[in-house]
């Protein structure tokens, strides 16, 4: 049996891996749910921002300019690959859209390898991230404790752009029923490059605030996709609100887990996965018949 | 004489290979209220789908205010004033009432009020913070026609507005129904409940197998009986 200090150091692990999974998950899920596509170049894109990070944080030595000009680099992926490619999917069957990302996502995948390397790169923490903080009788790395606090704050932002502007109206009532969203005068066409960017930079940025505590390489966004699939699954197909609680659920399940045998955190959260399927299958926050 | 203000000239329309429309003609003018009636296939919801653009007529012309709009998708159409209240009523029932109506009126060029909206329908005020999943069928239906209101349509196209509800709310929807007839609406109405349509419609047109076979008054369609029966099998 695990003591009691270890169990709280994962559940705060569990914690700071949920709120990233719960970031990467919703820019799944607002694409999956509006635009009806499941993104599979999404880990990819997750990497690409990592790669981002890297670049313009060495170059710069800025990490708050990185992330800035990060974001901008993954808007303008998201666009180019929106209007040149899963666009002109919209109309075609699932298998189709999975694999014209799948390949998307390997293209990404080598295309950084091809500038990079296959070695593992490292971005440093900010300056104003190093150190470790003790808490109570709990010491915990300082930058993992922020992205807790920065991630928080841009999954609220992301709730006010859904719930309290016109867009999120816009984008929550597509992911009900896009076609009505058309009869009612708005061009839907236009709301998808929106929420396709939008996802996409989310995925992006994910990666750039995770880059400084992982190993940045070309394959570390295939683990995170899976991640976030499950995510998806348990919160239900399309839902926000379902990315934030599967992605906190997950993370702990994942962590706990790992207290006790690391081995077996994956299996465990499949498992969890599964049991959920069962007892309902539209999971947390989905509702019945939809996706 | 003026041009009517919706004019649909001889429209074809097919769901895959199946042809559904035949020719169809009809025309409704500033102000009037048209029923299109038949029975279950006869073409009525299809005749409104391919109106609003959500179904591409293969030949024919639909002209709004003399403008050709038929090939355009259903957001410019809306866009210039035809709304369709489709049949499912199709509220997003994870918005709120207030919601689906701010959204519906984003892209109108003449947006009214939620206040003007809420003074025509007051059960809408009381359940304005409620999700339009927990409206009941008479209160979604009232939402849906708000939707079309509030963007101020120029023709409302309304597909089975009476469908599935208890007889007193048919009652009080007639009520609305009427009331829009006399402010000087101008509506397409679809509908089996042909008592009901009658009671506010200027003009009628039948629709059968995807053919118009007649266009008269209420009047005249009321003291028709063997019309009745052999088209609406009443």
């Amino acid at each position: 049996m695990p003591s009691a200090p270890l169990l709280l150091s994962q559940a705060f692990n569990g914690l700071a891996l949920g709120t990233l999974l719960a970031l990467v998950s919703s820019g799944l899920t607002i694409i999956l749910g509006t635009l009806g596509v499941l993104n599979f170049a999404h880990g990819a894109l997750f990497m690409l921002g990592a790669y981002a990070m890297y670049v313009v944080a060495t170059a710069t030595g800025s990490y708050v300019l990185a992330v800035v000009v990060g974001a901008a680099f993954m808007l303008v992926v998201g666009v180019a690959l929106e209007r040149g490619l899963v666009r002109l999917f919209y109309a075609r069957p699932h298998e189709d859209q999975i694999l014209v990302t799948f390949g998307a996502g390997i293209v990404f995948t080598e295309v950084a390898r091809a500038i990079f390397g296959g070695n593992a790169l490292t971005v440093p923490t900010p300056s104003w991230g190093q150190g470790i903080v003790h808490l109570g009788f709990l010491f915990y790395p300082t930058y993992r404790l922020q992205l807790i606090g920065i991630i928080a704050a841009l999954l609220f932002a992301l709730y006010l752009v859904l719930y309290r502007t016109s867009i999120g109206l816009v984008v929550r009532a597509g992911i009900e029923d896009a076609r009505m969203v058309g009869i009612l005068g708005i061009n839907v066409r236009r709301a998808f490059l929106g929420v396709f960017a939008l996802g996409v930079v989310t995925a992006g940025v994910s990666g750039m605030l995770y880059a400084p505590i992982i190993s940045v390489e070309p394959d570390m966004g295939s683990n995170f996709l899976v991640q976030a699939f499950v995510v998806i699954v348990i919160g239900g197909l399309g839902s926000f609100p379902g990315a934030v609680v599967g992605g906190l659920v997950a993370g702990e399940i994942i962590a706990l887990t790992s207290a006790f045998n690391a081995a077996y955190s994956d299996v465990m959260l499949y498992a969890v996965m599964a049991l959920l399927l069962v007892l309902r299958p539209q999971g947390l926050f989905g509702s019945e018949g939809r996706v | 004489m003026t041009a009517p203000l919706l004019e649909i000239e001889r429209i074809n329309s097919f769901y895959g290979d199946s042809h559904i429309l035949f020719d169809v003609s009809l025309n409704v003018g500033r102000n009037e209220v048209v029923a299109l009636l038949g029975r279950n296939g006869a073409g009525k919801t299809t005749t409104l789908r391919t109106i609003m653009g959500v179904l591409a007529p293969r030949s024919g012309s639909i002209r709004l205010d003399g403008e050709p709009i038929q090939g355009r998708p259903p957001f410019e159409i809306a866009r210039r004033g035809l709304q369709l209240v489709p049949e499912e009523r199709a509220i997003f029932g994870q918005l709120t009432v207030e919601e689906n109506l701010r959204l519906a009126a984003l892209t109108a060029p003449s947006a009214w009020t939620l206040d003007r909206i809420y003074e025509f329908f007051p059960r809408l005020r009381e359940r304005r913070r409620s999700g339009g999943r927990q409206l009941s069928g008479g209160e979604q239906q009232m939402l849906a026609i708000a939707r079309a209101l509030i963007r101020d349509a120029r023709v409302i196209l309304l597909d089975e507005p009476f469908e599935g509800l208890a007889p007193l709310i048919v009652r009080d929807l007639v009520r609305v129904s009427r009331e829009l007839a006399e402010q000087g609406r101008t509506i397409l109405v679809v509908e089996q409940n042909v008592t009901a349509a009658l009671s506010f419609a200027d003009r009628v047109y039948i629709l059968n197998n995807g053919h118009v076979v007649w266009e008269g008054t209420p009047e005249s369609l009321r003291a028709d009986p063997a019309l009745m029966k052999a088209h609406l099998g009443i």
